[in-house]
């Protein structure tokens, strides 16, 4: 499934909450729940992203196809939900694709409405981390080759 | 003096247009008001006449507007006077708010009068607007800041104070009630034992305005700060009250107009107190409009505000604390109608998250008390604090809320 692909099931998924904001919440945070665990020698300050209000961690490594695989946790559960959307839509992606994508599933969701504008704020800076994670591995394999 | 019988809560509500919404799909529940409280539909009246009658630069002006302007602005010079009881109304300066008016105190007066091994006590649970100000004075001087430690109910003690003041001490500044915690400090003992060793004393009175009858002379403070939105009133506004003598050998704090008596390029003089403080065009409109504040809460007085907050608070009290994992930060015996908490295994955000889905506005997060936070070794809380138009109804409608949201967590 592509970058896009995968956005648009994210927007057709939270289409179904019909805005409730609970339920908006709440189907956040069970997503955060099924997030793969991240090792916990790698919560540690070198990972975790500047310019968030909760805490956020975010790793990233290549697998054999030189696909970027995302790392991700959070001290709050509804962050933990955010990121793991991230990790879902940016993850197993060459890194090409990650750099050359605009990530637009925030925007159709509305989610501003629902995060605030400091935790969209802290939603850009994770972005921005993926992306220059993206970025050091894709020179890393071209370096490698 | 005995409460009014004839004031009720739900004609209190009736002035707060702001109060009758819905929020995601809710009643509003706003229990955030320690941060901002809400402004009633007198104080938006005074603001909307001001700019709709009267508007225009005050002092100086020799035409109509002009002359009501400058009445209008003078007229809450004296009602702030009169709200905490003041000697003279010139001892009153309009500020932005209560952090500019400890900034004005820690350098008009800390940097005229402050030097290199002088001592200032502050308490562990003071905003940050009562920390970094003397920090930076600090940095200048060369003074020395002391904390005062806070017990594990929140509390300070004086024997902690009194080992702590000695003739190194040249200024004391403390909140006078906690806005995170909302414990009511001793200040009276505090400033009489600071002026006993010799030094000056400050009081943070944010959160102390808009609950307790402030009574400078007899508290004997030297300077007191407070802000208008706090206090029913708009933003924007703030007032420090500082004692003549001191505010007479302070240096300005801004130049500019306003403040001047006469300019040459060779010297300036100052104007007189309180305008020499007062640089530039004031915040007309929303000093105007904080009279109506401060007769709004007049109007219903500190004992029907008290009784009803105190009502609040033990109503909070009874509903909230046996929630599962409910943990209650700052216990203190006397204290206002805040309840600040944590509940086990659920981060504050989260649940301030899932309590404004359900139209329940508190706040979570260190209250700009970071050091407080450390001292009780966590990243914040959320905290819900109570004014004089909430029910107890509310309180109950946020005890189930919250009841459901934590059971939701568990499962």
């Amino acid at each position: 499934m592509s970058i896009a692909e995968k956005e648009q099931e994210i927007v057709e998924e939270f289409s179904m909450l019909d805005g409730d904001m609970e339920m908006t919440i709440n189907y956040i945070m069970e997503l955060g729940e099924q997030l793969p665990e991240m090792p916990a020698d790698k919560k540690n300050d070198d990972h975790i992203v500047k310019g968030c209000q909760s805490k956020v961690w975010l790793a990233a490594t290549a697998n054999e196809a030189g696909q970027v695989i995302f790392q991700a946790d959070s001290n709050t559960a509804v962050t933990k939900g955010l990121v793991s959307l991230l990790v879902r839509v940016l993850s197993e992606e060459a890194p090409e694709a990650i750099l050359n994508t605009e990530i637009t599933f925030p925007q159709q969701i509305g989610m501003n409405r629902f995060i605030g504008t400091q935790r969209s704020n802290g939603f850009g800076a994770m972005i921005k981390q993926m992306k220059l994670y993206a970025l050091a591995l894709s020179s890393k394999t071209q370096t490698d080759a | 003096m005995s409460v009014d019988t004839s004031i009720s809560v739900d004609e209190i509500r009736k002035e707060f247009p702001v109060l009758h919404q819905q929020v995601n799909g809710k009643p509003l529940i706003y229990f955030d008001n320690a941060a901002t409280s809400q402004t009633p539909e007198c104080v938006t009246n005074a603001l909307i006449h001001y700019y709709q009658n009267d508007n225009a630069n005050i002092h100086r002006g020799i035409h109509t507007l002009a002359e009501r302007a400058t009445t209008a602005f003078e007229e809450t010079r004296k009602a702030a006077q009169r709200f905490i009881n003041a000697e003279e109304a010139e001892e009153i300066i309009f500020t932005k708010g209560t952090t500019e008016g400890i900034n004005l105190v820690a350098q008009a007066y800390g940097r005229k009068f402050l030097k290199a091994g002088d001592e200032i006590i502050i308490s562990g649970m003071e905003h940050h607007s009562n920390i970094v100000p003397w920090q930076l004075l600090c940095e200048q001087t060369g003074a020395k800041l002391k904390v005062i430690p806070v017990q594990p109910s929140g509390e300070i003690l004086l024997e902690d104070f009194d080992r702590l003041l000695t003739d190194k001490t040249k200024l004391v500044s403390v909140v006078y009630i906690s806005n995170s915690l909302g414990t009511v400090n001793p200040v009276a003992e505090i400033i009489a034992k600071a002026h006993a060793a010799g030094a000056v004393t400050m009081v943070d009175g944010a959160q102390a305005a808009p609950h307790h009858q402030i009574d400078v002379q007899a508290l004997d403070c030297d300077f007191l700060a407070f802000s208008g939105h706090k206090m029913y009133g708009p933003t924007g506004v703030g007032v420090l009250y500082g004692k003549r003598a001191l505010l007479e050998r302070m240096d300005p704090y801004q130049g500019g107009g306003e403040m001047i008596r006469e300019v040459t390029f060779e010297k300036t003089t100052y104007n007189d107190i309180p305008y020499k403080f007062e640089a530039g065009t004031p915040n007309i409109a929303d000093v105007v409009a904080f009279k109506a504040a401060i007769e709004f809460i007049e109007g219903i007085g500190f004992e029907f505000l008290h009784q009803q907050e105190m009502a609040l608070l033990q109503r909070g009290k009874e509903r909230l604390y046996g929630i599962d994992g409910f943990t209650p930060i700052g216990t203190a015996a006397h204290k206002t109608s805040v309840i600040s908490f944590l509940i086990d295994g659920v981060h504050p955000f989260d649940l301030g998250m899932l309590l404004d889905a359900r139209g329940i506005a508190v706040r979570t997060g260190h209250h700009c008390t970071q050091p407080l936070m450390d001292h009780f070794q966590i990243e914040g809380t959320v905290r819900a604090s109570f004014a004089v138009y909430n029910t107890v109804e509310e309180i109950d409608t946020f005890a189930e809320a919250l009841s459901e949201i934590v059971k939701k967590f568990r499962s």
